[in-house]
C-alpha cells in the first residue's frame, strides 16, 4: 500500500454572543420556548426588513484583527437561496462576494508540529432555526428562536496534515475567539460548529485529491473520530481502485462512521446574489483602529506573560492561557497568594481534573479563586499539610464551600501541640521495636512507615516533615 | 360640489373647520365607494370597523383641540401589498390569502399617526407583478374612463379608486412604473419618489432595489402634502435615506428659469401619435410659463426593459420564495410530505405571471448564466444611472410620456406579453437609476381615455417635479375631469 497523506480544510462556524440578533432586536440567548424569541424580521414575514447589528461587524473586525486578516473597506451581503422549513425566508444572508475579512493565519503548535494556518475568508450570516421531529404524532415542528443569530464563518486553507494539527487550530481559534469574548464556544449548544474538508492523495503529490466534507461534529473528540475514519475510508475507496466521489456526509459519532448526504452533481444551486435591503458595509480605518485599541490580550501575548512575569514553563504557561477562563481564575488567585509556580501547580493538576469533566469540550470552575486561595494560605502557613489541602479542595470544590469553615468542622487543623507530635512519635517507636531495629541495623527506608503510623495517630493532621526529623532525631 | 370631489386639502379643511364631521365624511365616503366600486372593482376589501373607529378617535381629537395631521380625517385607499396591522394583506395574490399582519408598514404608521383613515385595500396585479391589474387573483379591475379598459398597473386599483372618486387620495408602489402608468391611464396625478426617500418597511417586495411606495391623488399639491408625510428615513429600512426632504417649502415657485430637457427617442417608432402631441403641447405649457425646453440624445433606453425585468424578476424569485406553504397563507390540501407541500403549494398559489418571473429570475441567477444575465443587467443599470446624471447635469427635469398608448382594452394584453413589456420602456429607466418621477394628465384621446405626462428628476428633487406639476396644474384643467361613470351611479 501507498503511504497517503491528509489534506485538509476547515469551516468553522461560530455563534456570536451579542445580546441581540443579527438584523432585528430579539435575545440571542440560547434553549428558551420554541417560538419565543423570534419577531417578523427574524422569521421573515412578508413586508419586513433586515437592519444591521453594528456589534456583529465589530466582533467581525476584532476576529478579523486577532486572525492577521486584512479587513475589507466595503462589505456586503448577499442572498444565499434554498428552500428548507428551518430557513424562513427561504434565503439566508451571508457574504459570497464581499466577505468582512480575507487572507489571516493562525499559529499553531503540538508535539511535533508549528506551523501557520491560513485563514481563506471570514463572512458574516445569520443562523436558521431548528426542526423538531415529534415521534408521537409524527410530525415535524419548526423553532424559530435560532434564526437570525448572528454567525462567523471562519473559513481555512487547506492547510492541515494532521488531525492533530486540526484539533490544535480549533482549541487556539476557540482560545482567540473566548478572549475576545465574542462567543462562548460551546459545541454541545451549536456555537462552535466545524466541517471538515478532507481529501487524501499519495505522499509527494503536489495535486489534491477528490474531498469530502463531513458534518455534524459536535465535539474535539468526535472530529478526531471522523477524520481517522474518513481517511480510512477514501484510502480503501483509492487501493481497491475506486474514486472518492466529491460528496457531503454526515457522521454518526455513535455508530462511529459517516454516511453520504448529498453528492456533487446533486448539489444546490444557491443562486447567490446581492442582499439589495441592506446597505453596504463601510469600513474605514478609523473604526478598525477603534476596535484594534480595545482588543484584550490575546492568548499568545498572555503566554508570554506568563513566561516572562510569572517564570511559568513555556508547556505550563500556554496550558493555562489555552483556556480563558482558566487563565482569568490563575489571574484572581494568584493576586491574593502572589505564587504563580503554586498556583499553576494546582491549576495543572488537582483543579484540571475536575474542572474538564466528561467527554464534552466543556470547561467548569464551581470554586471562587478566593477560596483556592484560602486552601493555598492555609497550606503555607502550615494550618494543613499539603495532603489534606487537597482532600479539602476536592470537597470543597462542588458545593464552593469555604475552605477554612470545613478545615474547622472537620477538625483537619495541624496539631500545634508539640508535645502531642513528640509523644506520638515516642509511642510509635516503642510500639514497633522491630522496624526501629531495622532501621538502626541500616534500613533506612522503614522510616516511611513509621511516618505513616505517626500521621495516622495524628489523624493526618500534622506535618510529615515535623515528624521525620523528629523521628531521625529519636532515632539517632 | 359634492364631497367625493374635494380633493384631499379641500376635504381636511372642511373637516377642520367642521363644515362636515370626521364620521359623516367616512359613512358618506363608504357608501359612495362601495356603489361606485360595484361597477370599477378598485376595492379587495373595505375596512368599515377600522375606519369608523378611527373616525371617532380623529373627530373626538379634533373635538379636544389637539393638534392633528394636515390631512386629519381624510379617507384613503392603501395598495393591497402594504401592511396594515390586523387587516387582510395579500398582494391580490391567492398564496397569501388570508394573511394578517402583525405589523403595519411604515408608512401605514405615519399616515395613522397623521390622523388619515385608511378605508381598505385596493386591487393590483398579483405581487405588483403586471401592467393592467388583470393578474390579480381576485378580480380584474375597469378604468373608470372606459369600463372595457384597463386602469394600467400595478397599482390599478388605487389609480381608479382616485380617478372614480371613491377615496381622496390613495397609496401605490412602484416598481417599474407601477404608479406612474396607471395613474396616467386612469387621468390622476402619481409620484413615485427617490428610491430610499420612502421606507419600503412593510411593503411586500416584489424587486426589493426597485420599489418605492408614493401617492396618487387628483392634483400635484396634494401629492406633495402627502409625500412629505410619509417620506424621510426609517431605521427599519437601511435602504431609506437619513436626510431630511422638504418639498411644500417650493411648491408654488413656478418653473421660471428651470431647464426641461425632452429625449429625442422618447418621440420615436411606437408612441401615439395622440399622445405624443400632447406632451408636446404640455412642453408648450412649462415653455410659456418661463422655462427653457429643448431635446436631447438620452442613449441606453433600448435597453431598460430588458435590464429591469431581469433585475426585478430576479429579485423576485428570491423576494417570494418564502410563500411556501409553511409558515402562513396558502397550503395546497392535497399536498402530503415537505416536498409535496413546496411544489404543490406555489403550483396552486401563484399566478402564471408571477410563475413565469419567478422561472425567468431564478434562471437569470443560476450558476453559468449569473454574469450573462444578472451581472450583465447590473452593468446596464450603472450605464442607465450615468446616461442620468449626464443629462441632469444639463437639465432640472426630463418631460416624456408614461406610455406609449392609453389603456389598453381588458384582455388585449395579456395576449402578447412581450409588447405588454415593451410599453414600460418609459418608465422603468427611473426605477433603474432610482429617480423620482411624477406621472400627470395632460390630455385625452379621441376615445375620451386620458393622457399622461411624466416628468423626472434628479434624485431627491421631488420639490422641482411637484412644483412643476403645480404650476402645470394651474395653467390646465385636464386633472379636473371626471369620468362619467361616477355620475351615472350617483344617478341611480
Amino acid at each position: 500500500m501507498k503511504d497517503y497523506e491528509m489534506v485538509i480544510g476547515l469551516e468553522v462556524h461560530t455563534e456570536l454572543s451579542t445580546k441581540t440578533k443579527i438584523f432585528c432586536s430579539c435575545t440571542t440567548e440560547f434553549g428558551g420556548e420554541p417560538n419565543t424569541h423570534c419577531c417578523p424580521i427574524c422569521t421573515g414575514m412578508p413586508g419586513v426588513l433586515p437592519k444591521l447589528n453594528k456589534k456583529v461587524v465589530e466582533y467581525g473586525i476584532a476576529v478579523g484583527l486577532a486572525t492577521n486578516c486584512s479587513i475589507t473597506p466595503y462589505g456586503k451581503f448577499d442572498r444565499k437561496n434554498y428552500f428548507y422549513p428551518d430557513l424562513p425566508k427561504a434565503y439566508q444572508i451571508s457574504q459570497l462576494y464581499l466577505p468582512i475579512c480575507r487572507d489571516g493565519f493562525i499559529e499553531i503548535e503540538g508535539k511535533d508540529f508549528k506551523k501557520k494556518i491560513g485563514i481563506h475568508e471570514i463572512h458574516m450570516e445569520e443562523d436558521a432555526g431548528k426542526l423538531i421531529h415529534d415521534p408521537i404524532f409524527d410530525t415535524t415542528r419548526a423553532d424559530y428562536n435560532r434564526c437570525g443569530v448572528p454567525l462567523l464563518e471562519i473559513v481555512s486553507e487547506p492547510d492541515f496534515r494532521s488531525a492533530d494539527e486540526v484539533i490544535a487550530y480549533l482549541e487556539t481559534l476557540k482560545a482567540i475567539l473566548q478572549y475576545l469574548g465574542v462567543s462562548d464556544c460551546k459545541m454541545q449548544e451549536g456555537s462552535l460548529r466545524a466541517d471538515v474538508n478532507l481529501s487524501v492523495r499519495p505522499k509527494g503529490q503536489t495535486e489534491f485529491g477528490t474531498r469530502t466534507e463531513m458534518k455534524n461534529l459536535n465535539s474535539f473528540r468526535s472530529i478526531a473520530r471522523a477524520i481517522a475514519a474518513e481517511k480510512k475510508r477514501q484510502i480503501e475507496v483509492l487501493e481497491s481502485g475506486e474514486k472518492v466521489v466529491q460528496e457531503t456526509r454526515r457522521w454518526d459519532d455513535d455508530a462511529g462512521y459517516s454516511y453520504a448526504m448529498r453528492s456533487k452533481e446533486d448539489a444546490q444551486d444557491y443562486r447567490y446574489f446581492p442582499e439589495p435591503d441592506l446597505a453596504p458595509v463601510e469600513i474605514s480605518e478609523e473604526w478598525k483602529a477603534e476596535i484594534r485599541a480595545t482588543l484584550p490580550m490575546l492568548p499568545k501575548e498572555r503566554r508570554n506573560k506568563y513566561i516572562e512575569e510569572f517564570g511559568l514553563s513555556d508547556y505550563d504557561a500556554g496550558l493555562i492561557t489555552g483556556i480563558k477562563a482558566l487563565a482569568d481564575y490563575f489571574d484572581d488567585v494568584n493576586a491574593i497568594v502572589n505564587d504563580p509556580k503554586e498556583v499553576a501547580n494546582w491549576l495543572l493538576g488537582s483543579f484540571m481534573r475536575v474542572a474538564k469533566e466528561g467527554e464534552d469540550d466543556s470547561f467548569r470552575i464551581l470554586l471562587d479563586p478566593d477560596k483556592l486561595a484560602k486552601i493555598i494560605a492555609m497550606i503555607k502557613t502550615n494550618k494543613i499539610n499539603r495532603n489534606t489541602g487537597k482532600d479539602v479542595f476536592f470537597a470543597v470544590w462542588k458545593d464552593n464551600l469555604d475552605p477554612e469553615v470545613y478545615v474547622e468542622e472537620h477538625d483537619l487543623a495541624m496539631v500545634g501541640d508539640d508535645d502531642l507530635v513528640k509523644d506520638t512519635v515516642a509511642k510509635i517507636l516503642a510500639e514497633n521495636p522491630k522496624t526501629v531495629e531495622q532501621y538502626k541495623g541500616g534500613k533506612t527506608k522503614v522510616l516511611g512507615f513509621l511516618v505513616g503510623q505517626c500521621m495516622k495517630e495524628l489523624k493526618g493532621k500534622a506535618d510529615p516533615g515535623t515528624i521525620n526529623a523528629m523521628l531521625r532525631e529519636s532515632l539517632k | 360640489m359634492a364631497f367625493y370631489e374635494w380633493t384631499p386639502l379641500e376635504t381636511a379643511s372642511k373637516i377642520r373647520n367642521k363644515e362636515i364631521g370626521v364620521r359623516e365624511l367616512l359613512e358618506a365616503t363608504l357608501a359612495h365607494a362601495v356603489k361606485v366600486d360595484n361597477e370599477i372593482g378598485a376595492f379587495l376589501r373595505f375596512e368599515n370597523e377600522y375606519a369608523l373607529k378611527k373616525a371617532d378617535e380623529v373627530q373626538a381629537k379634533i373635538d379636544r383641540g389637539e393638534q392633528v395631521g394636515t390631512l386629519a380625517g381624510v379617507p384613503f385607499g392603501l395598495k393591497d401589498n402594504i401592511c396594515s396591522k390586523g387587516m387582510e394583506t395579500c398582494c391580490a395574490s391567492k398564496i397569501l390569502g388570508g394573511f394578517y399582519p402583525p405589523y403595519d408598514a411604515t408608512v401605514m404608521k405615519k399616515l395613522d399617526e397623521a390622523d388619515v383613515i385608511m378605508i381598505g385595500k385596493t386591487n393590483m396585479d398579483e405581487f405588483a407583478m403586471g401592467s393592467t391589474t388583470e393578474t390579480s387573483y381576485y378580480k380584474a379591475t375597469k378604468n373608470p374612463w372606459g369600463l372595457d379598459c384597463v386602469p394600467g398597473g400595478s397599482s390599478g386599483g388605487s389609480a381608479a379608486a382616485v380617478a372614480s372618486r371613491e377615496v381622496p387620495f390613495s397609496i401605490g408602489s412602484d416598481t417599474g412604473g407601477s404608479i406612474r402608468q396607471p395613474a396616467s391611464y386612469c387621468g390622476v396625478t402619481g409620484l413615485k419618489p427617490t428610491y430610499g426617500a420612502v421606507s419600503r418597511f412593510g411593503l411586500i417586495a416584489y424587486g426589493s432595489s426597485l420599489d418605492q411606495i408614493g401617492p396618487i391623488a387628483t392634483t400635484a399639491r396634494d401629492c406633495a402634502e402627502i409625500f412629505e408625510m410619509i417620506c424621510g428615513y426609517d431605521e427599519m429600512d437601511s435602504t431609506s435615506m437619513p436626510m431630511e426632504i422638504k418639498v411644500l417649502d417650493q411648491i408654488d415657485d413656478g418653473v421660471k428659469g428651470l431647464k426641461i430637457g425632452i429625449p429625442r427617442s422618447y418621440f420615436g417608432e411606437g408612441l401615439d401619435p395622440q399622445v405624443r402631441d400632447a406632451v408636446l403641447k404640455a412642453a408648450e405649457v412649462f415653455e410659456k410659463s418661463g422655462a427653457e425646453v429643448e431635446e436631447f440624445d438620452l442613449s441606453m433606453l433600448d435597453y431598460a426593459v430588458p435590464a429591469y425585468y431581469i433585475i426585478a424578476s430576479a429579485e423576485a424569485s428570491s423576494n417570494l420564495s418564502r410563500f411556501d406553504g409553511v409558515k402562513y397563507g396558502f397550503r395546497s390540501e392535497s399536498a402530503e410530505g415537505l416536498r409535496d407541500i413546496y411544489l404543490k403549494t406555489r403550483t396552486e398559489g401563484f399566478g402564471s405571471e408571477v410563475k413565469k418571473r419567478i422561472m425567468l429570475g431564478a434562471f437569470a441567477l443560476s450558476s453559468g448564466y449569473y454574469d450573462a444575465y444578472y451581472n450583465k443587467a447590473l452593468q446596464v443599470k450603472a450605464l442607465i444611472k450615468k446616461a442620468f446624471d449626464d443629462a441632469f447635469a444639463k437639465y432640472d427635469m426630463i418631460l416624456g410620456p408614461v406610455a406609449p398608448t392609453t389603456a389598453p382594452k381588458l384582455g388585449e394584453s395579456l395576449k402578447d406579453p412581450l409588447a405588454m413589456y415593451l410599453s414600460d420602456i418609459y418608465t422603468v429607466s427611473a426605477n433603474l437609476a432610482g429617480l423620482p418621477g411624477l406621472a400627470l394628465p395632460c390630455g385625452f384621446s379621441r376615445e375620451k381615455m386620458p393622457i399622461g405626462m411624466q416628468l423626472l428628476a434628479k434624485a431627491f428633487d421631488e420639490g422641482k417635479l411637484l412644483r412643476a406639476g403645480v404650476l402645470y396644474q394651474r395653467e390646465t384643467a385636464f386633472h379636473e375631469k371626471m369620468p362619467a361613470v361616477i355620475g351615472e351611479v350617483g344617478e341611480e
